[in-house]
């Protein structure tokens, strides 16, 4: 149990510090610092995995994380960096891109997913190989098709060049060279700072002013919530898991979740992506396949294909499986699905490369 | 601590001129060995336990001074027993980016990530490529390959004592990972990445790899 004269203290020390500082007129030296993005937990997401507290975000070490995911040189030919294939203005997928193209013009396996909202994912790409946020990067620095990079010769490059030198020993102290943890402990400064949580939806949802829907926007989203919703779910639009949803007859090519967890009731199982910024993050699917949101759709609706894993909730008694749609709920849903996109996010100069 | 690894009676060489023999009779020439040694603990007799804290190991056949290994700070008393597991517990499998032992290395699995517990390299003449490849890793069930280890002291007691550093000398047998509970024949099986087979090596490996050859009171 703790002093009373104690715990009055404690409870007195906020007030006294407000009023310090409402009595007080800034310097006009002094600009109110701006906070680092992705800090707060927004009103109406959960509690995240990979919580601030985790790797508390300081100005210094999210501008060092912003560095070096436009960093070329983490790249053997010092061509690709991160943000070549995770381009802001399309919720950090690769525009236009089926797959993507990595050093010397070699073609990836799978489309580059989104990056938003990481700090709430449990695991990471299509089949959920990485496990945490901090070492989520050494995939794709490493994959030859990728940036086909080794660990220690990203050090080595960080290690020769003084501006960085600099920089990490100002945000980790001490006079040593820069090692992994320093390195990727900086660089998901920036990832988990990736939040979108400003759209429309986002403001209709918490709300907030500019949070209004139009008729077929709230009919949309009622689709949305009564027939993507069990996998689309809640305000991240995802509930994590990795599912069949009819693409295929035989995953050959791409086993998914499977290539994981060496297991034959995932194979085709991919993860089930967040609808957030969802307009702008075409193509489609783990294979980039489908150009158009509409041709998302019409694959829901009458495109699937039987396979052993399909998801059991894709299944309609008698008929092919799929998700019914009227023409009527698709455009319902495609009025709906554009409220997710989030401008503030797209638009962040400090998410911006510099 | 000191692992001393071996290949059934022979002293393991990298690179040797000839090649060791498994219990099958399967050739083996070995060119890496590296393994993690996790989470060591010591009993007494009265069943005490002292447990050392941030306790991870990378042993290496090619780096002498790994395979020593220093506990620091053990309470005075008569050990009887020694716990040690074999690879990584699944909690910093999992934890982000880790230094020390564990920092990222090749004994790292970047596109399932998780730690590479024991990796063994080689040739041999039974395989069908010619190479010999087991990188034994994995936490998550069914293929979890964690293992924890007691090996018999053989009534050797451990006596910590003030200005006394006892060492433990154990053994690691590497022809021990392809027999016991499991055979290996490396005409079928010369490439394991985690998985299924990577369980019957660990099963084999928590079997008997591991036994303590003697301690010295010192």
């Amino acid at each position: 149990m703790s002093h009373p004269f104690k715990s009055v203290l404690l409870w007195l020390l906020p007030a006294l510090l407000v009023v310090e500082l409402v009595g007080c007129k800034p310097d006009a030296d002094v600009v109110a610092m701006e906070e680092v993005p992705g800090t707060k937990v927004p009103g109406n997401f959960p509690a995240p995995q990979y919580g601030a507290e985790k790797n508390p975000p300081t100005r210094a070490a999210f501008e060092l994380g912003r560095s070096l995911f436009y960093e070329p040189r983490l790249s053997r030919t010092g061509e690709v960096s991160c943000g070549s294939c995770h381009q802001q203005f399309v919720a950090f997928a690769n525009a236009g891109h089926q797959l993507s193209h990595g050093v010397e013009d070699r073609l990836g396996t799978r489309n580059a997913p989104a990056l938003q909202n990481l700090r709430w994912q449990q695991n990471f790409f299509w089949d959920g190989g990485a496990k945490n946020i901090e070492l989520m990067p050494l995939a794709p620095i490493t994959n030859p098709v990728e940036m086909d990079e080794t660990l220690d010769n990203v050090l080595r490059k960080l290690n020769v060049d003084t501006g960085y030198q600099r920089r990490f020993a100002q945000v980790f102290g001490g006079s040593g060279p820069i090692d992994s943890y320093q390195f990727l402990r900086a660089l998901a400064q920036f990832t988990a700072a990736l939040t979108s949580s400003n759209s429309r939806y986002d403001h209709y949802s918490r709300q907030e002013a500019g949070g209004t829907f139009t008729a077929a926007e709230v009919r949309g989203l009622r689709v949305m919530r009564q027939k993507c919703g069990s996998c689309h779910a809640g305000e991240l639009f995802t509930d994590e898991s990795f599912r069949n949803n009819g693409l295929d007859r035989s995953f050959a090519l791409d086993s998914g979740r499977a290539h994981i967890t060496d297991s034959r009731l995932d194979v085709g199982r991919f993860k089930v992506p967040s609808l957030r910024n969802v307009a702008l993050t075409a193509p489609y699917m783990h294979d980039g396949r489908f150009n158009t949101l509409s041709e998302v759709l019409d694959h829901y609706d009458h495109g699937m294909v039987e396979s052993l894993t399909l998801d059991p909730q894709l299944r309609r008694p008698g008929q092919q499986p799929g998700i019914s749609l009227s023409a009527q709920e698709r455009q319902d849903l495609l009025a709906f699905l554009h409220t997710l996109t989030d401008e503030q996010f797209l638009r962040n100069p400090q998410l911006a490369e510099r | 601590m000191e692992f001393d690894n071996v290949a059934g009676i022979s002293d393991l060489q990298l690179n040797s001129a000839t090649p060791y023999a498994t219990a099958s009779g399967d050739q083996l020439t070995v060119t890496t060995l590296r393994y993690y040694i996790s989470n060591i603990k010591l009993k007494k007799a009265d069943g005490t336990e002292w447990v050392q804290p941030e306790s991870y190991y990378l042993v290496d056949e090619a780096l002498p001074s790994s395979q020593k290994v220093s506990l620091p700070n053990i309470p005075i008393g008569d050990y009887t027993s020694i716990t040690f597991t074999i690879g990584v517990d699944a909690a910093r499998n999992v934890s982000g980016v880790q230094t020390g032992a564990l920092a990222p290395s090749d004994m790292f699995w970047n596109w399932n990530t998780g730690y590479i517990y024991t990796k063994l390299e080689g040739r041999s003449a039974q395989s069908t490529s010619g190479a010999v490849i087991f990188h034994i890793g994995g936490f998550l069930e069914p293929n979890n390959t964690i293992r924890t280890v007691s090996p018999a002291m053989n009534n050797n007691i451990i006596q910590v004592r003030e200005g006394r550093t006892p060492e433990v000398h154990l053994q690691a047998d590497i022809l021990k990972m392809f027999t016991g509970p499991n055979t290996i024949r490396f005409a079928s099986l010369s490439n394991v990445m985690g998985g299924a087979n990577a369980v019957l090596v660990a099963d084999n490996q928590a079997a008997g790899m591991f036994t303590v050859d003697h301690v010295h009171g010192n």
